[in-house]
């Protein structure tokens, strides 16, 4: 057990730490949108200094570092601790980009890695369906060649900001008779393609943070696919990965619990200070456990991408099942602090927080539901880390005598 | 930058364990549970490898190692739910001795030779008794006091004081609890004569926030054997012409296991080697890891019996002694609410 970086990480510390002080002041304010320019230039100051896109190559207009997983780690705790803008991550910058690097020809890459880690494209993903879940595999928009086009027609749903989006990266079946994992096709397009239509899906929340998108017969040009046709369940799986596990980061609840032991110092009952009531602060401790488990379990999950003997796949199968409930539970404790203050929203003057609370309270569960279930999740859980076995197919007669 | 074990206390594990299953098969748990023969060929055996003297310095015939390779040893215990006085003796009784410069029964401790025990309930927060002492004599009753086989026991008064005992100078009654894999007992004392060995508070605390570390390293052993446990019986169990672990129903509860115990694993690690070089971090990590790894571990405990239906709650499979082996650490140096409560106290939340 070796917890120090060393000294060369300690300067490379040192250099964050100057960068932060030296440009803090030039970072987007709130209120400054997706098209901002403010958010546009502090997006370029960050690449030229190796703290956004680090490690794309600089013929694609990111930084070229090697990767460092220790460096991203310190930029992270720093950028953190100062709370200072990570600049724009949007599914473009996290999931296409990664993909495009790996699997995209050279005249893709230099087409849209650019102008995507700059902002100037914004992306949203199309996957799920409204059929296709869980089992996203069995998905059914259908795109089919016609001379040097591809014909789309098919639903999108839970597709967050396709609202402000330029293009889209989408999963479409291109082989129906292929087997369901064999037969998908990874795409892009614009958004303003003639046939798209974009309906907002407005959420428990009250906000639309996600949309339906129809296609109607929309004319994509042959080479915007990545990969080989029916090649796009690899495509996607391998961006899946990616983001389980950062929807719910031990950091952010540390920082949410944080923010629940403020409010408990703040809120009194008749006079009585929260944070004095066992009751209430026996929930905190309990809480601030379950928060410090998964803080050690990110360590060890960090330490294991730099040293490879390490046997982490249980520890990080759990990531997304426990993070996002636990979340869900300390949102639920900084209302419940609240009481009947808690409950306001919106315009309603007591609403404290910015109604921070009950909307991440809410958000969170979308977030148990999204990305995968936690009933799918334990599914990968006892398949893969327990080797328990796969539910069992029914048979083609069962079927039939089912009526399916 | 490496978080987890050396390949020194991967090989201190893999040798403890090998030792434990050869010798603390599950017929060995219930013939000492059923009160035949002592657990002292096995605390014998496990002196000759080093483990009684583990926190004990070399110069005293002890292995001098650390806190987090004591928490690998102590998970190892857990899982085969092995008896023996690990926590008194090699853990808290040679933590403190050795800090209060009490050095002379040290090394027979290391050896395997002599057992102390530890009645530490009028600082932990007793229910029932107290201790109080005249002119270097005890009076009074101490309850729980770990290990009933020990030779001396160092008894801790309300207000920090230290004192060691013989055994012989102490009236000693066994208590029966659900826990047949560890051994307590009431100690009576009548003007009887003892030691002055600390008379630092501070010295009493960080000697019994050590035991909770090893406690959640203990429950995190045992829950890890239901764990596997459970999935393994899932596996051969036939009903409706499957194997129940192809049930969402009974796949979903042991992910469920597996997905609250396997951060405890971190943080158990995590707690011991705070000792070792976070101190500052030490204190609090030891008793949130206790309170978390007792609440978890009674999860495990009441699931992994679940799945094993009816066969979990008869003796035959012998489950129930690791489901009370983590009922008795729950309790054992505080209940996770007065753990809790301490956590709160020590980031100045409240008094």
């Amino acid at each position: 057990m070796d917890l120090t970086y060393g000294a060369d990480y300690d300067a490379f510390r040192e250099e964050v730490k100057a960068f932060i002080r030296d440009h803090k002041h030039r970072q987007p304010q709130p209120g400054d949108g997706l098209r901002s320019q403010a958010l546009k230039d502090w997006q370029s100051v960050l690449i030229e200094h190796g703290y956004h896109s680090r490690t794309v190559p600089r013929d694609y207009g990111g930084y070229g570092a090697e990767p460092d997983i220790i460096k991203s780690r310190i930029i992270s705790e720093e950028f953190g601790a100062e709370r200072v803008h990570r600049g724009f991550n949007g599914q473009g910058v996290t999931m296409l980009t990664p993909v495009l690097l790996e699997m995209g020809t050279e005249e893709q890459k230099q087409a849209f890695v650019s102008p995507t880690i700059n902002a100037e494209i914004i992306w949203c993903q199309g996957y799920s369906e409204p059929g296709a879940g869980s089992d996203l595999a069995s998905l059914t928009t259908k795109a089919e060649l016609d001379g040097d086009e591809w014909v789309i027609n098919g639903q999108k749903i839970w597709t967050s900001t396709a609202h402000h989006a330029d293009w889209m990266f989408c999963l479409v079946r291109t082989e129906p008779d292929a087997p369901k994992h064999l037969g998908i096709s990874f795409l892009l397009f614009r958004m303003d393609t003639p046939g798209i239509e974009i309906r907002p899906l407005v959420d428990m929340t009250g906000d639309a943070n996600f949309n339906e998108v129809f296609f109607t017969d929309v004319r994509v040009p042959k080479n915007q696919i990545i990969g080989e046709r029916g090649q796009g369940w690899q495509v996607a799986n391998a961006v899946l990965g990616h983001e389980r596990g950062s929807l719910a980061t031990p950091d952010a609840a540390t920082n949410r619990l944080n923010g629940v032991k403020r409010l408990m110092r703040e809120e009194s009952i008749s006079g009585q200070p929260i944070i004095d009531n066992p009751v209430f602060r026996d929930r905190l401790m309990r809480l601030e456990g379950r928060v410090l488990a998964m803080q050690y379990n990110d360590m060890r999950l960090l330490s294991a991408k730099i040293n490879k003997n390490q046997d982490v796949r249980l520890a990080k199968m759990i990531v997304k099942l426990i993070g996002t409930e636990l979340r869900h539970e300390i949102e639920c404790l900084g209302i419940d602090v609240m009481g009947e203050i808690g409950l306001s929203y919106g315009d309603n003057p007591h609403v404290k927080g910015l109604g921070s609370w009950q909307y991440q309270y809410m958000f969170y569960l979308g977030l148990i539901i999204g990305g995968g279930t936690s009933q799918i999740q334990k599914n990968i859980i006892s398949e893969r880390g327990l080797g328990m076995p796969k539910e069992p197919k029914i048979s083609a007669a069962e079927k039939v005598a089912k009526g399916a | 930058m490496e978080f987890g074990l050396s390949q020194d206390q991967l090989l201190l594990d893999d040798s403890v364990r090998k030792f434990l299953s050869a010798e603390v098969p599950l017929d060995a748990v219930r013939s000492l549970a059923a009160g035949e023969g002592s657990d002292a060929s096995v605390w014998r055996g496990l002196a000759d490898m080093g483990l009684a003297g583990v926190l004990i310095p070399e110069a005293h015939g002890g292995a001098e190692m650390g806190m987090l390779d004591t928490v690998v040893i102590a998970e190892a215990l857990g899982y085969a739910a092995c008896p023996g006085p690990f926590l008194s003796t090699a853990v808290m009784a040679s933590f403190l001795l050795k800090e209060a410069g009490a050095t002379d029964p040290l090394a027979r401790m290391a050896a395997g030779e002599y057992r102390v025990g530890i009645a530490f309930s009028d600082v932990i927060g007793a229910r029932k008794g107290q201790v109080t002492e005249s002119d270097s004599k005890l009076s009074g009753q101490s309850l729980f006091a770990f290990d009933a086989e020990a030779d001396a026991y160092l008894v801790a008064l309300a207000d920090g004081q230290v004192l060691m005992i013989e055994a012989s100078e102490v009236a000693r009654a066994p208590l029966t609890t659900i826990d047949k894999t560890r051994s307590v007992c009431e100690l009576t004392f009548d003007a009887s004569p003892a030691c002055l060995v600390t008379d630092d508070m501070a010295l009493v605390k960080q000697t019994i926030l050590r035991g909770r570390a090893v406690q959640a390293a203990d429950t995190l052993g045992a829950a890890q054997y239901m764990l596997d446990q459970a999935v393994a019986y899932s596996l051969e169990r036939k009903q409706f012409n499957r194997v129940v672990g192809s049930f969402q129903a009974v796949k979903h509860m042991c992910a469920e296991m597996a997905s609250q115990l396997e951060p405890c694993r971190a943080f158990t690690w995590y707690a011991g080697h705070a000792f070792d070089e976070r101190v500052d971090d030490a204190a609090l990590t030891a008793c949130h890891a206790k309170a978390h790894l007792a609440e978890v571990g009674q999860f495990v405990a009441k699931t992994s019996t679940e799945v094993h239906g009816g066969m979990g709650f008869t003796d035959l499979m012998g489950l129930h002694f690791w489901f009370k082996r983590i009922g008795f650490n729950r309790q054992l140096l505080g209940s996770p609410e007065a753990v809790r409560h301490e956590a709160a106290v020590l980031q100045g939340l409240c008094d």
